[in-house]
């Protein structure tokens, strides 16, 4: 039992750090560059996709005996386009405003590559509780990622989070933050920035 | 033969049942959609016509080009002005303006941007209110007009925010479009009756 649950907290850790998708694995770009000029725009765009991976992998996980292997990828997109469309049905009926900001880049949520990787690497091969796990772990990974994106990009860009004013007058915004240029300044910095901490993780155990 | 079998069998079930699963949630969300869109739409009218409480609709053309124009009714149920939509290009994608017009035919009430995707921190100041609010009252024959880098000078001018000519200019274009398919389809005389 306790082997069990290590398992399954590995699991869900893997994708906090191991495995985070947009810096470690550099997947999901789309909606890594394109919505993350604010913090709500992030976390909503991490929350809608956290919800489709997770509705995925149990899907998958619950009929992965009976897909015949040549059928496999279509039958996930068949599953994956349903959650995205409840997903986007959902933001426009309870949550006008976000839908709006993120416009068209929920239903590309259908080929954000994370949720098939995920279907196709893991819940394929595992049973329900390990890929509900692991959806659990990537989804907030990726939440928290995009948060931290939108958090970045919307301090410089309006000198404020979550619509706060943070800084005062004296501040000159960064348009280009907010702009398509600032995600790639941000994401750059992300990506080398978790380059250089997991290097030092890597070397430290070994003695160098 | 039987993996074909099974192959058609499993697609056509996942399809059907998504279809099932998505068929229903539809019918829940869409009432939903719907109202956000009529609210969004109400709000936009009383924001352009100040003084209306209501409104109602009236349409002319065919499914082709269609020409919608609001009504907006006072608490006493009298005229206060036409609402309409300017809807055109801008600098970068779509604009989309609710705009008010005077029971005289004569003058803006107000306009509102609706949506927009211009550049930020430069175009997309054209939903402020300080760029919104110099259209209130605003002359529109013989046809509104922009002037750069200075207070307009006459009745019918505004002025054009400072590095986004172009964002301001297609603001003005899209209202003078507007405004004219309009006073051409829906003379006053049928408004006012």
């Amino acid at each position: 039992m306790a082997n069990n649950n290590y398992n399954l907290w590995h699991e869900f850790k893997k994708g906090l750090w191991q495995e985070l998708p947009p810096f470690r694995l550099i997947l999901g770009m789309c909606p890594t560059l394109a919505v993350t000029n604010s913090v709500i725009n992030g976390v909503a765009m991490g929350l809608a996709t956290s919800f489709v991976l997770l509705s995925a992998n149990i899907s998958v996980s619950l009929i992965r005996k009976i897909v015949p292997s040549q059928v496999r990828i279509a039958t996930y997109v068949v599953v994956i386009a349903l959650y995205v469309t409840v997903a986007d049905l959902f933001l426009a009926a309870m949550f006008p405003p976000i839908s709006k900001a993120l416009g068209p880049y929920v239903p590309l949520i259908v080929v954000n590559c994370i949720i098939l990787g995920r279907a196709e690497g893991f819940a394929q091969k595992n049973p329900l509780t390990p890929s509900i796990m692991d959806a659990l772990g990537i989804g907030l990974g990726f939440t928290l990622s995009l948060a931290l994106m939108g958090g970045i990009r919307e301090i410089f860009g309006f000198g404020s989070i979550l619509d706060i004013k943070l800084l005062g007058e004296w501040f000159e915004p960064w348009i280009v933050m907010i702009l398509p240029a600032g995600a790639f300044f941000v994401f750059g910095f992300l990506v080398a920035l978790t380059n250089y901490l997991s290097k030092r993780k890597a070397a430290a155990p070994s003695g160098h | 033969m039987n993996k074909i079998v099974k192959m058609v069998l499993v697609l056509s079930i996942t399809g059907a049942v998504s279809g099932g699963i998505l068929a229903q949630v539809f019918h829940f969300a869409d009432p939903l959609i719907q109202e956000n869109r009529k609210k969004e739409l109400r709000e936009a009218i009383f924001v352009v016509l100040s003084e209306a409480k209501d409104y109602t609709t009236l349409e002319k053309g065919n499914d082709k080009e269609k020409i919608v124009v609001y009504k907006g009714i006072d608490a006493d149920g009298k005229l206060v002005g036409i609402a309409f939509i300017a809807d055109g290009g801008g600098f970068q994608g779509n604009i989309r303006i609710m705009v008010g017009l005077s029971t005289d035919y004569l003058k803006l009430k107000g306009i509102k941007v609706l949506e927009q995707n211009e550049t930020p921190g430069l175009g997309n100041r054209i939903k402020e209110p300080a760029f919104e609010d110099q259209f209130r009252g605003l002359e529109i024959k013989p046809k509104v007009e922009y002037i750069k880098y200075r207070k307009p000078e006459k009745p019918n001018q505004i002025q054009a925010i400072t590095g986004a000519t172009i964002s301001s200019e297609a603001v003005v274009k899209n209202i003078n479009n507007a405004v004219e398919r309009v006073l051409k389809n829906f003379p006053q005389e049928e408004i006012l009756k």
